[in-house]
């Protein structure tokens, strides 16, 4: 009776090619004790990714610091619930968030910034403001207008497209939660979208996606927004007409200082 | 009593009104969060349960005659229609939907009659039907009704399940897809297809992953088939460039416009099926097709047409029959909470679709699955898995752990096939458990072998 119950794998030196669950063993035909618990601890983190508060204040507070005059806006899905099973609410602003923008003074911004908590406000509370110091001194060096930033709770993509008509930008950068895999509940997407308007479509907007420690470096990240925003606004164009080419600007891999052409 | 449109029915002191036969479904369908974004579920449990009362009332022939969607507006209402069998149909043609389904358990009722019912009977009808039955009227018909494929080997033949081996990764490195392919195939996995859902739209990056594949296949003469889930117009690109391509995937949805927006028509699946065919690369058959579909995924393109998301997910499956498929799946739990909400919801339309699928002749089977903002987890998955099984499910996902890595959702298991197999004996397509055999992965009764570095796959692999 000494026999392992838990039967090994003779392939066990392949799982550093994947990040794919390769090689767990088995205990009989099942999965062994300790895989169980592993899997169940990323899925609830993964849960608890979705379903943590997003403390909007806090980051208002925090934008503040920056001088960035942070407007807070909620779309019309009053809470999480409704949210998940409205998508159509979660692309609109409520009436009150709809009256709040109309009083902030409108000087034709290039480029409205939207943080939002999407289906990962961990994703957001870990790489948003990081993700936007990263970002400003591009801002600084190409001489862009930023609109106030706006920080949206209960948001989908398009509610960008609200913020950004409102507002009367150029251009709408939403940053948001992405929804949660078992490998990484906190990944932060950017989506940019030219001339935005309620009724945009998915195909007219550019997507920077996995944003985290372990995925798109923050660096990497800002320089390619700033990349896709000054193409962006050359061409007049965001979506699948716009390749992101911006690899070929990549010094070792990292992000150059200047924006070439 | 039923009128005619607009539809109506008294219980007790309350007489139900509903506007038409879409209206109808509707309302009778069971609760799920997509009909009621749609705003067209049933406003009240009541409500509910009167309009399965009034559909159990209602001739199945109605359904000839009164088109959900319009036959001028939408191709596959024309399709069918068109292809409607009424010699099939006649043993069933004087049922109401009720009727139908007390046939349908009925000893009346076998796999022969079934097979010869099903070019008879409309998507609609068997959508109809599921309204009315509870799972485990689900389960007990569609075990009735046996649907049998073939390309390399055969699929669903009685006391069998396949299980396709999708070795996804979030950067397509070839390696990393071999170790994958290599993990499912020693835990027997892989007889429906070694299937890849690519990141990359590159056509030379998935020609050199469809040759990695089939280079496998090849070395080890593994009796199964390969497939690069991508668009039909990807694939036939790939295959003018002589790509090898077994079978050809696309997505597919229960309307002409829901279609579109996958970017694909009859004509155009048509084109890919006979280029994958003109290959004559099956050697036991020519099922060429791979379809996956799923409910909601009207709606999430705007192109419902007020019609629930289960009817219109049969619908798709009047799609998927045209091309004779060797697989089809419903990727049940894959598309959010905002269609299904949760564990419950996922298990009821895994079983529906499956029914419909089965009832309407084609090799159901089903990526057991759901993302992670959905109110589900694996217990859920376990329990779908289980009663899937039971009910004859052709195939199901063998991902690595159960964690698609690059789809970032999570499905089941090679592991989980295990189970299910030990549990309920079932066996793997013939000739691919006669390969594992042979190879020493698996012994006479199917369960997996120790193995040692001497396993010839573990040896070939570079």
């Amino acid at each position: 009776m000494d026999r392992p119950t838990v039967t090994p794998d003779a392939w066990a030196h392949l799982a550093g090619a994947t990040p794919a669950r390769i090689a767990l063993g088995r205990a009989g035909d099942s999965l062994p004790t300790a895989e169980v618990l592993r899997f169940a601890l990323a899925h609830a983190q993964a849960r608890d990714a979705v379903h943590t508060p997003f403390d909007a204040a806090g980051l208002v507070e925090q934008l503040a610091a920056l001088d960035l005059a942070p407007v807070a806006v909620h779309s019309a899905a009053p809470d999480r619930a409704t949210y998940l099973n409205r998508p159509d609410l979660g692309r609109l602003l409520d009436a009150a968030s709809r009256d709040r923008l109309a009083t902030v003074p409108a000087a034709t911004p290039d480029l409205a910034i939207v943080i939002a908590d999407g289906l990962s406000a961990t994703a957001v509370h870990r790489q948003a403001l990081p993700l936007l110091a990263a970002f400003l001194p591009w801002v600084r060096r190409e001489g862009w207008r930023l609109a106030p930033v706006v920080v949206a709770s209960q948001a989908r993509v398009a509610l960008g497209d609200a913020v950004g008509q409102a507002l009367g930008a150029r251009a709408v950068a939403m940053l948001i939660g992405e929804r949660p895999g078992l490998s990484a509940p906190d990944s932060l997407g950017v989506y940019l979208t030219l001339n935005p308007a309620p009724g945009r479509l998915d195909a007219e907007r550019n997507c920077l996606s996995n944003i985290r420690d372990g995925g798109l470096s923050h660096d990497l990240a800002a320089f390619k927004l700033a990349w896709l925003l000054r193409q962006a606004l050359r061409r007049q164009v965001t979506g699948v007409a716009l390749k992101d080419e911006s690899d070929h600007l990549l010094v070792d891999g990292r992000a150059p200082m200047l924006l070439a052409d | 009593m039923v009128g005619r449109a607009p539809y109506r029915i008294t219980v007790g002191p309350r007489t139900w009104t509903f506007a038409d036969l879409k209206d109808l479904m509707a309302k009778a369908t069971p609760p799920r969060s997509g009909d009621r974004l749609a705003g067209i579920a049933a406003a009240s449990a009541e409500e509910n349960v009167a309009a399965k009362m009034c559909l159990a009332d209602l001739p199945l022939k109605t359904f000839l005659t009164e088109a959900l969607v319009p036959y001028e507006a939408d191709e596959v209402t024309r399709l069918i229609l068109d292809r409607h069998d009424a010699a099939a149909f006649a043993p069933v043609s004087h049922l109401t939907v009720g009727g139908f389904r007390d046939h349908l358990l009925s000893d009346q009722a076998t796999p022969e009659t079934l097979a010869a019912l099903a070019p008879g009977l409309m998507p609609e009808m068997a959508a109809a039907v599921s309204k009315i039955m509870r799972n485990q009227d689900l389960i007990l018909a569609a075990r009735k009704c046996g649907v049998v494929t073939r390309f390399r080997n055969t699929i669903g033949l009685p006391g069998t399940l396949a299980v396709r081996l999708q070795p996804n990764h979030p950067a397509d490195d070839p390696g990393g897809v071999a170790a994958s392919i290599l993990d499912g195939l020693l835990y027997g996995c892989g007889d429906a297809v070694i299937g890849l859902n690519p990141v990359s739209d590159s056509l030379s990056v998935l020609g050199d992953l469809a040759r990695l594949i089939d280079g496998v296949i090849q070395r080890f003469a593994i009796p199964t088939q390969a497939c690069i889930l991508t668009h039909v117009t990807t694939s036939i690109e790939l295959m003018n460039r002589g790509v090898p391509l077994d079978l050809v995937f696309q997505s597919v949805a229960g309307t002409q416009a829901a279609n579109q927006g996958f970017g694909v028509s009859l004509a155009l699946l048509r084109e890919g099926m006979e280029a994958a065919q003109a290959l004559k690369r099956g050697t036991v058959g020519d099922n060429v097709m791979y379809f996956e579909t799923g409910q909601g995924s009207a709606l999430s393109a705007g192109a419902h047409h007020g019609v629930d998301q289960q009817t219109l997910e049969a619908r798709a499956y009047a799609v998927a029959r045209e091309f004779r498929p060797l697989l089809v799946n419903t990727v049940v739990g894959f598309i959010g909470p905002e269609y299904l909400y949760d564990g419950k919801q996922i298990i009821r339309a895994g079983l529906e679709d499956h029914f419909c699928g089965k009832l309407l002749g084609l090799p159901l089977g089903c990526d057991v699955c759901y993302t992670n903002h959905a109110e589900a987890d694996q217990d859920d998955m376990d329990t779908l898995l289980t009663l899937l099984a039971t009910a004859g499910v052709s195939y199901i996902m063998g991902v690595p752990g159960a964690d698609d890595v690059m789809l970032n959702y999570q499905s089941t298991s090679f592991h989980d096939a295990l189970y299910v197999r030990r549990l309920l004996g079932l066996k793997r397509a013939p000739e691919f458990e006669a390969w594992l055999s042979a190879m020493g992965i698996a012994g006479a009764d199917g369960r997996p072998l120790p193995q040692s570095p001497s396993q010839p796959l573990l040896r070939g692999w570079r």
